[in-house]
């Protein structure tokens, strides 16, 4: 075989990973062209120059003139955390499905977002036990990540008793079963205002996004991105199986771990301030890998380049179409991602896995 | 040398493999026979460092499996399991990527050309650029054979060893055959391989060496004449077994005709 190895043909000209450079580029370019979008409209149009513009005199530290506050203080760390949600959100479910080995996994499956869920109530309902005069929104923002890192952390727990992931796949129905029956007693239990706030936080909504919570938010969701693409050939080798990837030289309990870690810190960061916004970490991987393939190598960076687009763009759309009023950000994304994951359903070839 | 070395292997009190000493050495093609539930997969999963012996170890070069690194384990043997699954739509060479996916210094060109030498050794060439669910269940079986050779291609100056689960377990006679002829060109390449076989005239034809497993216990090893002896073989498999030899002076084991 060694001497086989001295005379390998050469490998063809075109393949998936020369197109990488350009695929990303072209995304990023999209993520900008997103956010100069969203600078400039809104309830006051300021026009994609002028935005520059602010942002230039921000930058520069030139006085601020007319519309500048509106650009440089609502609107651009309301996008900034937008992408930042959706660059997490789309990370996450490339994760979920890689570690799940099924396209249509979502962080939901570990617990994750109906932890977050009824910490989001609890806080709300039982917030004035603790505070006086009920719990602020950042009180709530911190009830749902703790207990959405806390459900993924127990689902785990019971998941690694055995090997493989169909243990961590009931584990997670079960948590999610406990999650929304504590929260169906929580409803049960609140008065009409707090009702009213639990449902606008499980509606999703960027709205109230300032400096401050992007700057709490930005390490939670941040630090994990930069720490997942180091396991995208991990995840290639868990498409495999667990026992494949360990035969490949890789740790599977290792990387679980890993995987599960990041993916609740991520999700939990990203649905505390914002609530529950879906479809992203399902629409987005997936649209991307019919295109480009499943190389986690290229789907993450990608996916995460995706969700950062597309999130600022569904907000953009939600505080613009129906001005003055904001639809809400979790509607927008399931109305329009619903059916066009559908079609993508339909349009697409199956392909029998099993 | 990757061996067996008095390992037994208990689940729940049940003894699957008994205090089995077994060699695969670098050269040869060792074909592990018996009936279901001898131990066969078992024994298999202890040379690959998959299961930890409850008693007595496996070990390479002398030393414990469980003391290698998963990553320098990896570049000395490869593993074909039986029914890999494969849950996304990876192209063929993609898939034989992924045996080269643990190698720390990599040069990713290096890798594409062993990927397409090892497609070109298990005549998958092309099927490169197909997608792995589409094509069919031998050419998928190839893809994944192509797939453990890239990942055990650079062995450098020290033996590498192949363990193959069943390779011939739902494949036509051409493929089957294929199968086993490549597992032996590899042996004679300086591979150590071990292969798990249900077949016995498969093992006859291709094997240098013969492991008979019966109740997790090894009850002849050899070459072919000397393991498949049709006495022993009848009462490790409980039915009567007789040796037929062709016009060409091939012998076949064959069940005696019933009248």
């Amino acid at each position: 075989m060694n001497e086989m190895a001295t005379t390998l043909p050469a490998p063809p000209a075109v393949s998936r990973r020369r197109r990488t450079p350009l695929l990303l580029g072209a995304l990023a370019l999209l993520v900008l062209a997103v956010l100069l979008w969203g600078l400039a409209s809104g309830a006051t149009d300021v026009g994609a120059a002028d935005a520059l513009s602010a942002l230039w005199r921000a930058a520069a530290g030139v006085p601020a003139q007319g519309d500048d506050a509106i650009v440089l203080a609502l609107r651009l760390p309301r996008l900034l955390f937008g992408a930042l949600v959706g660059a997490g959100l789309a990370a996450a479910g490339v994760a979920m499905q890689g570690l799940f080995r099924n396209p249509l996994a979502d962080p939901a499956l570990i617990g994750v977002s109906s932890g977050a869920a009824f910490g989001a109530v609890a806080t709300i309902v039982c917030g004035h036990w603790l505070f006086a005069g009920g719990a602020s929104p950042d009180g709530v923002a911190a009830g749902a990540f703790v207990c959405g890192v806390v459900a993924t952390f127990s689902v785990w727990l019971i998941g690694r008793r055995r090997p493989g992931v169909a243990t961590l796949l009931l584990a997670g129905v079960a948590i999610n079963a406990i999650g929304f029956a504590g929260i169906g007693w929580l409803q049960y239990l609140a008065s009409e205002r707090q009702l009213r706030d639990l449902t606008f936080w499980s509606l999703g909504s960027l709205a109230g996004i300032d400096w401050r919570r992007l700057a709490i938010v930005a390490p939670c969701i941040g630090v994990p991105l930069l720490l997942l693409p180091l396991q995208a050939r991990a995840l290639n080798a868990l498409l495999l199986g667990d026992r494949e990837a360990a035969f490949l030289g890789f740790r599977p309990a290792r990387v679980q771990r890993l995987l599960l870690a990041l993916t609740a810190l991520m999700v939990s960061a990203a649905v505390a301030f914002t609530g529950v916004i879906g479809f992203v970490g399902l629409v987005v991987p997936h649209l991307l890998r019919l295109g480009f393939g499943p190389d986690h190598r290229l789907l993450l960076p990608a996916s995460a380049l995706g969700g950062a687009a597309l999130v600022p763009a569904a907000d953009t759309l939600a505080r613009t179409v129906a001005v003055p009023a904001e639809l809400p950000l979790g509607v927008l994304t399931a109305l329009v991602g619903g059916p066009f994951f559908l079609w993508l359903l339909l349009r697409t070839p199956i392909v029998e896995t099993d | 040398m990757l061996a067996l070395e008095s390992a037994s292997y208990s689940v729940h009190g049940r003894c699957i493999v008994d205090e089995l000493s077994l060699a695969v050495k670098p050269g040869r093609l060792l074909a592990l026979i018996g009936p279901n539930g001898a131990g066969k997969s078992t024994a298999l999963g202890l040379l690959s460092g998959r299961l930890d012996a409850t008693r007595g170890e496996a070990t390479l070069d002398g030393e414990p499996l469980a003391d290698w690194e998963p990553e320098v384990l990896a570049q000395r043997r490869a593993v074909l399991s039986q029914n890999v699954q494969l849950a996304f739509g990876f192209t063929a060479r993609e898939v034989v990527l992924l045996g080269r996916s643990s190698r720390c210094h990599r040069i990713a060109v290096r890798d594409e050309r062993i990927a397409n030498a090892a497609l070109e050794a298990t005549c998958a060439a092309h099927l490169a650029r197909r997608n792995y669910l589409e094509l069919s269940g031998g050419e998928q079986q190839r893809v994944q054979l192509a797939r453990v050779l890239a990942q055990i291609w650079e062995r450098g100056d020290v033996p590498a060893y192949l363990l193959l689960d069943e390779p011939e377990a739902g494949l036509d006679i051409a493929h089957q055959h294929f199968i086993l002829r490549f597992a032996r060109r590899l042996a004679h390449d300086g591979y150590g391989v071990v292969a798990v076989l249900h077949d016995l005239n498969l093992a006859a034809r291709h094997a240098d060496e013969i492991a008979v497993l019966s109740g997790g216990r090894l009850c002849a090893c050899g070459v072919a004449e000397q393991a498949l002896e049709p006495q022993r073989l009848s009462s490790v498999y409980g039915i009567e077994l007789c040796r037929m030899v062709d016009a060409a002076g091939t012998s076949l084991i064959v069940p005696r005709a019933v009248h």
